[in-house]
């Protein structure tokens, strides 16, 4: 699904410039026959977790090779293979460092067989009242901050400081944020920015026990941070008029700042939050109320950049240029080309081993940027399934739940979607159905279905408490689950925020979170640098069908072997399906190539 | 920020936003301004060049005066695979358009001639050499025409042979700094030249060696003795291999155990390249010129080894300098 930014043209040497907002499945297709004629390939620009991508899809080839990058398809991919029961060599890469892995059914460990690396998150009150780090003030500016002024009106949002008296921030606050009908934009910017960095903080500041063991907070106002105002002189209703499209305004660039990796003082940084804010509501006043965060939104980028940096400031933390707020802010994997090279150099090796059903030669293989042991590329042998693996082995899991109080949508939300990963799930109480999602439901299935959702789970039609035992499944990902139902009154609201426990399940990576609004700044996924669990956005997905070599046991010679596999592929963005057919002697084969299943577009805190 | 020459103009910065989140602006700016020679473009070259290239570095020039043939492209991704484009023209020709095509902002270049008759004037201008593909005399002699040159100029040789494949770095004397702990510490490192380096007595190296350092040693010796082309061997020189490293063995005082028969026998028997070898050995020593040219990282000292058999990418210290 995914299209040619200009950002990949530094590894993704398929692509050229003048492919810049094209398919890249299809772009890839053409340079690929470009240097090897002879082998089919069929473009997906469409989502692997589209209902044709099924488990007889699958089926059809003898490898898959994954290199996508977000944790939600990587898991569904590692479902289809293991239901379909085709070999995945999975992979990834951030900066100097990559990996390859292999996943076969029953032999190996799954995608999901180890626990994954939690994702970054930070307790709502470090994030609306003590920030000690500049990622804290960026989770701020854009989830809180750009998302209250921009996003949604309706989204839960906790900008506003916890004061003890709730009296005093909840309705007055309301008004705050309204643009007035008349009001000029420079002055609601104004009053924005001395509410928030102003006025707020001296709330927060009344909290003493806050501030016992912290350094306090200054707060900013515009009269500190700017010169006295200057009659009928503002920046963006001078420019107003000259730039045409919405999408290339930009303060800086009306603001006369050209270098992104220049640190702005507070002074720049205040008048690129005016200027910014004033932008949106010249030039983009449409999009008002609906916008969510986008790395690669300039005037976006601008304001969450001088809004995080005027909060350091504040807290007395160091402040970041526009390059680097961006790369925090956007969550931007680091990648180069050599990496890119290498990996996919590894994952062909992994590839021809599994179609040779070399068992005993995979390898999981580690790309390191120091050396261990004197190895900088280091392989080690593949571990065994993990037996407790609720996905491919068959564990049931423990829900703790207050029954009576929380409601089968939390249940679906939180703990069927987030947790267990599934897009089409199906949940039932014996053989009492309790849920379902798909196309082919009638009129009133539906509306039952969604007055169940609404219900808390002790009131079910088949009532659900301690010691239930639900089914969850999702026949997509042929990933079926029991979970033991245990009734619990409480639940910590910092530890436990989502009021359920799961035990017997391998956390993982939860992009999820950003889907559900529970709290805004548990929702940021910014500084996710995990080493040896890395996400790129150069991603592959290759799937090769042999079923010759498979069936007859023929062993072909290696060179042959790589037809479509050739390294090439490697710097390809975008997941690719390609299934190779070989003959004894003339090899030719099908390439399937997908587009990039870039979920993280869609999944932009509201 | 932005303390020598010129800044990074807006295009720059926007192709190669997610290299300079790792490695920086100012070494980004030094890759901008470097010049890299590279001779014989078989797979693993190609892909190194593909790297640089994308990476953004000043120039390229590529030497290999040979006319194409369906053996040279079998790891080529650079050249169509159309006769009526690469009738007549030199591999180095055919691959520089490509080239340029990747990134208009390198400026690539054809450099003919033999390379054994290169001078010291030629390789004193680069910042980078990397060869292939030539004898162990030619080697030799560009190294040391390299190390004569009044300024630093980092010289690599690579060569794949099956599924192995072999980096050879010299970068002379080389300080570089990098961050420890908040602490910024100067490092130096070393180098010997090829020459001096597998010179190095055999059984000074310690037991773990890795087995294809003298492998490769055998058959590159074996190819001189011979007097034969570069990398043109064949299974049928097995007996007369094996009573090389009988020879090199006894003389070295080494046990010939340590270079066993299957591994000079695939490295003999290999005719085509292996594409995911080159595009391993390809990106580990373009990492390494980044390296080299930007200051940022440790670089490797001073072989580098991959067998595809075991997965393993070692790095050897073949060198009788202790740092
Ligand atoms: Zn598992």
């Amino acid at each position: 699904m995914d299209t040619i930014e200009v950002s990949n043209l530094n590894r993704q040497f398929l692509f050229r410039q003048k492919h810049v907002g094209q398919s890249k499945a299809k772009v890839a297709r053409e340079a690929v026959l470009k240097f090897k004629p002879h082998i089919k390939i069929t473009p997906y620009h469409a989502n692997v977790k589209d209902p044709e991508f099924n488990v007889d899809f699958f089926k059809q080839f003898n490898v898959v090779l994954n290199g996508l990058d977000n944790l939600d398809a990587r898991r569904h991919v590692n479902r289809l293979c293991l239901a379909s029961g085709v070999p995945l060599v999975e992979s990834g890469t951030t900066g100097f460092l990559g990996q390859v892995t292999v996943h076969v059914k029953g032999k190996t460990e799954c995608y999901e067989c180890q626990p994954k690396p939690a994702p970054k998150t930070y307790p709502v009150c470090t994030i609306t009242s003590t920030p000690t780090k500049f990622v804290h003030c960026i989770v701020w500016a854009k989830d809180l901050l750009f998302a209250k002024l921009f996003g949604n009106k309706n989204q839960e949002n906790d900008l506003n400081v916890r004061s003890t008296d709730a009296s005093s921030s909840s309705e007055h606050t309301e008004d705050v944020f309204e643009h007035r009908v008349d009001e000029d934009v420079e002055q609601y910017g104004r009053r924005i920015f001395d509410h928030v960095f102003g006025y707020n903080i001296e709330v927060a500041l009344r909290n003493e026990e806050t501030w016992k063991n912290r350094n306090k907070p200054r707060p900013v106002y515009t009269r500190d941070a700017l010169p006295p105002r200057p009659i009928e002189q503002n920046g963006n209703k001078d420019k107003a008029s000259n730039t045409g499209d919405p999408s290339s305004v930009s303060a800086m660039a009306s603001l006369g700042l050209k270098n992104p990796q220049d640190l702005w003082s507070l002074r720049e940084n205040s008048e690129v939050f005016l200027e910014a804010l004033g932008l949106f509501f010249l030039k983009r006043e449409k999009e008002i109320g609906q916008l969510g965060f986008d790395k690669d939104d300039q005037l976006a980028v601008e304001f969450v950049t001088s809004a995080a940096n005027i909060r350091a400031t504040s807290f007395g933390i160091p402040l970041h240029s526009l390059f680097e707020a961006k790369g925090i802010a956007g969550n931007i994997v680091h990648a180069v080309a050599t990496t890119n090279a290498i990996i996919a150099g590894l994952i062909v090796l992994e590839a021809m081993k599994v179609l040779q059903n070399d068992v005993k030669s995979y390898r999981m293989t580690y790309c390191l940027e120091h050396p261990s042991r004197k190895m900088l590329l280091m392989p080690v042998e593949p571990f065994e399934p993990n037996k407790s693996c609720y996905v491919c082995s068959e564990t049931p899991l423990t829900l703790e739940i207050n029954t009576h109080r929380s409601k089968l949508r939390d249940f679906v939300e939180k703990i069927v979607k987030a947790k267990l990963g599934m897009s089409l799930p199906l949940i039932m109480h014996g053989v009492a159905l309790l849920y379902e999602v798909g196309d082919d439901l009638e009129e009133d299935e539906v509306a039952n279905y969604a007055a169940n959702l609404d219900k808390v789970l002790s009131e079910l039609p088949s009532p659900v408490t301690g010691g239930t035992i639900l089914t969850v499944e999702d026949l997509q990902q042929e990933l079926k689950c029991s979970i033991n139902i245990k009734h619990r009154e409480e639940f910590d609201e910092e530890k436990e925020p989502d009021g359920m426990v799961l035990s017997g399940w391998t956390p993982a990576l939860a992009t999820e979170k950003n889907k559900t609004s529970d709290n805004g700044p548990s929702s940021s996924n910014a500084s996710q640098t995990v080493p040896l669990e890395p996400e790129d956005d150069d991603e592959i997905e290759i799937i090769l069908k042999d079923p010759e070599i498979l069936s007859a046991g023929k062993k072909r010679k290696s060179t042959d072997i790589s037809v479509a596999a050739d390294s090439e592929i490697s710097s390809v963005t975008g997941a690719m399906l390609i299934k190779s057919k070989v003959e004894a002697d003339d090899s030719h084969s099908d390439v399937m190539v997908d587009g990039n299943l870039d979920t993280n577009k869609k999944k932009r805190v509201q | 920020m932005g303390k020598e020459g010129e800044e990074l103009t807006e295009q720059e910065t926007a192709i190669y936003d997610r290299q300079i989140r790792v490695w920086g602006v100012d070494a980004q700016r030094r890759l901008s301004k470097s010049h890299i020679f590279v001779s014989g473009l078989k797979g693993t070259v190609i892909e190194f060049c593909k790297n640089i290239v994308l990476a953004g570095v000043g120039s390229l020039m590529l030497n290999d005066d040979r006319l194409v043939t369906e053996e040279l492209l079998s790891a080529n991704f650079l050249v169509p695979s159309d006769e009526n484009v690469t009738r007549g023209k030199s591999l180095a020709e055919l691959c520089c358009e490509s080239l340029k095509d990747f990134n208009p902002m390198v400026s690539v270049s054809v450099e003919k001639g033999d390379l054994a008759n290169f001078d010291v004037e030629f390789f004193q201008k680069l910042d980078a050499v990397v060869i292939s593909c030539c004898s162990l005399l030619t080697k030799k002699s560009v190294n040391a025409k390299c190390r004569k040159s009044p300024r630093r100029v980092a010289f690599y040789s690579v060569e794949c042979r099956d599924s192995c494949g072999e980096i050879f770095v010299d970068l002379q004397n080389y300080s570089y700094s990098k961050k420890k702990n908040e602490e910024t510490i100067e490092c130096h490192l070393q180098y010997p030249s090829f020459e001096d380096a597998i010179a190095v007595p055999w059984r000074s190296l310690p037991m773990r060696t890795s087995k294809l350092y003298f492998a490769m040693r055998v058959i590159e010796r074996f190819e001189e003795l011979e007097k034969r082309n570069p990398q043109d061997v064949s299974a049928g020189d097995l007996p007369n291999v094996l009573k090389l490293r009988k020879e090199l063995c006894e003389a070295r005082c080494m046990n010939e155990s340590q270079i066993p028969d299957l591994l000079l026998q695939r490295l003999l028997a290999a005719r085509v390249e292996f594409p995911p070898v080159c595009a391993i050995i390809g990106g580990v020593l373009g990492q390494e010129v980044i390296k080299a040219i930007s200051g940022k990282g440790d670089p490797l000292k001073n072989f580098f080894l991959f067998d595809a058999m075991d997965g393993k990418g070692i790095i050897e210290d073949i060198s009788n300098i202790n740092n």
